[in-house]
């Protein structure tokens, strides 16, 4: 074979791994969500079909698929078709930059952990969760139902609020990196005393705000008003029956599944163990491991969130976003700029290109022009 | 080769939907062709080897200001309007003059060798970066922010509502939504118990008897 044709072997095994592990934590995840929910609120839960019911995510599937389809009155066809793939489109393609891990050597090529290794990475993440704003839109104006479409107004103009808070709680993260990849992000906190250099302490109030504001980017408890079943039935997805409203299910889990494994990677240290001595049990790097339990640990949160507060009203919501979470993001970038232009001290002989990585200076086509370019506006951009 | 299809697909789909965006007659098609075109121009950026610019072009135009447009169209259901547009011979002269400088500004571009240009094209993260914030263009930068911030300050002085006594204003395109008109409308209680009309159950009668 070719290399082209390797790498293009090698990129559809990886395609193929990772959806299948994504469909599978999806059923379990449906069937975990409901028993922990359930054990919290002294109920048992599903524990009919298997043994403790671990067949229900099949069961729920089977009865999916065979269910009829609806399409409602006075729908716009196209649109109320096309919302549950959008939805779906967008929630894989944001997961397909994060990464699980670091290169792995296997079989005499170094393979990276992730779909697409973007130098951009955060930065597509954001931009495609910026899209999937239109499923919602979509779903919701499609159905020709006014709970649907106020659902989907509350949720998108909710999205598009906190859009903004969750990406400012990146940029101290990115300021202390140095870099948009998330490779070099989980490098940058890499150390000799493992945990301590994690960002969540390192970016505590970020942290914070991240945690909260991708809760309500996923739209789940308690910030799931677009689905406030007690006003709206069941929001944006009142009118879709059958394997689109699993379709629509499906994105909302695998957004749950980013913003965990994107904030396992930004704030708590990726695949990193939290003692340096942990990182290799008898000489094999077991990075994957700690990423899926940080991961894992991350959607228990969310569980156990939805088990434990109730709902916000409409207008704390907005009103908690705008006033509360932006101000301590921003706040949070002005002292993290700070600290970082104090400690590194820039000048004449110390430009940007020495705290890059080292890959983004590899190539030379890049490389020479940016070099030129710095030289030449040399002092008074330092000044 | 797999550059040279991607782009011409792109290329294809990016004329194709704005050619939608001009001749649907429904705008909130238009709106959603919109869209199509901005991430099909995106992708023709990454290709071009800018993924910063094409992610911009993704969260700025994609991501929030046709979320904007389409939420003015769905709210006022602009459906109705739709054949209303006046088409007079005056728009279409503009029209045609408009077209006429911008086929006059492509050929002239083309005919003057840009391919040798777009070879050595460059607009990396940091190059874009390194060009944004040096002498030449960092004030204008600044300006331009603070003209957007002032802006902004406007626009939420014009959308407050004045009296006082409706509560706090919402920042956000949601406070003109028509979640918050329902929000406003008081549930007054006798109300909703003359709306349904029980039916008196009496002995003998329902579930009870038997």
């Amino acid at each position: 074979m070719t290399p082209v044709q390797q790498e293009l072997l090698i990129a559809a095994l990886k395609v193929i791994v990772l959806f299948g592990f994504l469909m599978t934590l999806f059923s379990a995840m449906t069937y975990v969500e409901r028993r922990l929910l359930a054990f919290m609120q002294f109920r048992l839960g599903p524990n009919r079909t298997g043994p403790f019911g671990i067949l229900q995510p099949v069961a729920d599937g089977i009865k999916l698929f065979f269910k009829e389809e609806v399409m409602p009155e006075g729908a716009n066809r196209w649109i109320f078709l096309a919302a549950p793939a959008v939805a779906v489109v967008t929630a894989f393609l944001s997961i397909a930059v994060v990464p699980y891990g670091g290169p792995v050597r296997l079989f005499g090529r170094t393979i990276s952990l992730q779909i697409a290794d973007l130098d951009i990475g955060v930065l597509f993440i954001l931009a495609i969760s910026s899209l999937s704003v239109y499923a919602i839109v979509m779903a919701g104006w499609g159905a020709n139902n006014k709970y649907t479409l106020i659902g989907g107004l509350r949720s998108s103009a909710q999205m598009f609020s906190y859009e903004l808070s969750l990406g400012l709680s990146w940029v101290g993260v990115i300021l202390l990196a140095g870099s948009f990849r998330l490779q070099d992000i989980v490098g940058a906190q890499a150390g000799d005393y493992g945990l301590v250099h994690w960002n969540f302490i390192w970016q505590f109030p970020a942290f914070l705000v991240y945690v909260v504001a991708a809760t309500a980017e996923v739209n789940r408890t308690p910030f799931d008003l677009p689905e406030a079943e007690t006003e709206l039935v069941a929001g944006f997805h009142t009118e879709y029956s059958s394997m689109r409203f699993a379709l629509l299910q499906m994105a909302e889990y695998v957004n749950m599944m980013t913003v965990s494994a994107l904030g396992t990677n930004l704030f708590l240290g990726g695949w990193l163990a939290p003692l340096p001595s942990l990182q290799h049990v008898g000489g094999v790097d077991i990075g994957l491991a700690w990423f899926l339990i940080k991961m894992l640990s991350a959607l228990f949160f969310f569980i156990w969130l939805r088990g434990t507060l109730p709902r916000f009203r409409y207008d704390q919501l907005m009103s908690f976003g705008w006033k509360v979470l932006v101000p301590i993001a921003v706040l949070n970038i002005v002292v993290t700029g700070g600290v970082v232009v104090a400690l590194t001290r820039p000048g004449p002989a110390r430009s940007p290109e020495r705290r890059m990585n080292p890959e983004a200076l590899s190539d030379p086509v890049s490389a020479k022009p940016t070099v030129r370019l710095a030289v030449a506006a040399g002092p008074g951009a330092q000044g | 080769v797999i550059d040279a299809v991607l782009f011409y697909a792109f290329a294809v789909l990016a004329l194709g939907s704005a050619l939608v965006v001009v001749g649907q007659r429904n705008p909130l098609y238009s709106a959603f062709a919109l869209i199509v075109t901005l991430c099909s121009l995106s992708a023709i950026f990454g290709l071009l080897g800018s993924p910063f610019i094409a992610v911009l072009q993704v969260v700025v135009y994609a991501g929030a200001i046709m979320v904007l447009f389409l939420f003015v169209l769905m709210l006022l259901n602009v459906k109705q309007e739709e054949a209303a547009a006046p088409r007079g011979a005056a728009l279409k002269g503009m029209a045609l003059l408009l077209v006429a400088i911008l086929v006059a500004q492509v050929g002239t571009v083309l005919s003057r060798g840009g391919r040798e240009a777009a070879a050595s094209f460059d607009a990396s993260t940091r190059k874009v970066a390194q060009a944004l914030f040096s002498v030449q263009y960092l004030y204008v930068f600044e300006a331009t922010s603070i003209l957007i911030l002032a802006a902004l300050v406007g626009a939420v002085a014009l959308a407050k509502p004045s009296d006082a006594g409706r509560g706090q204003a919402k920042p956000g395109v949601a406070s003109a939504s028509s979640a918050d008109e329902v929000a406003a409308t008081p549930a007054r209680g006798a109300d909703r118990v003359a709306a349904i009309p029980l039916p008196p159950v009496g002995r003998g009668q329902g579930w009870g008897a038997r």
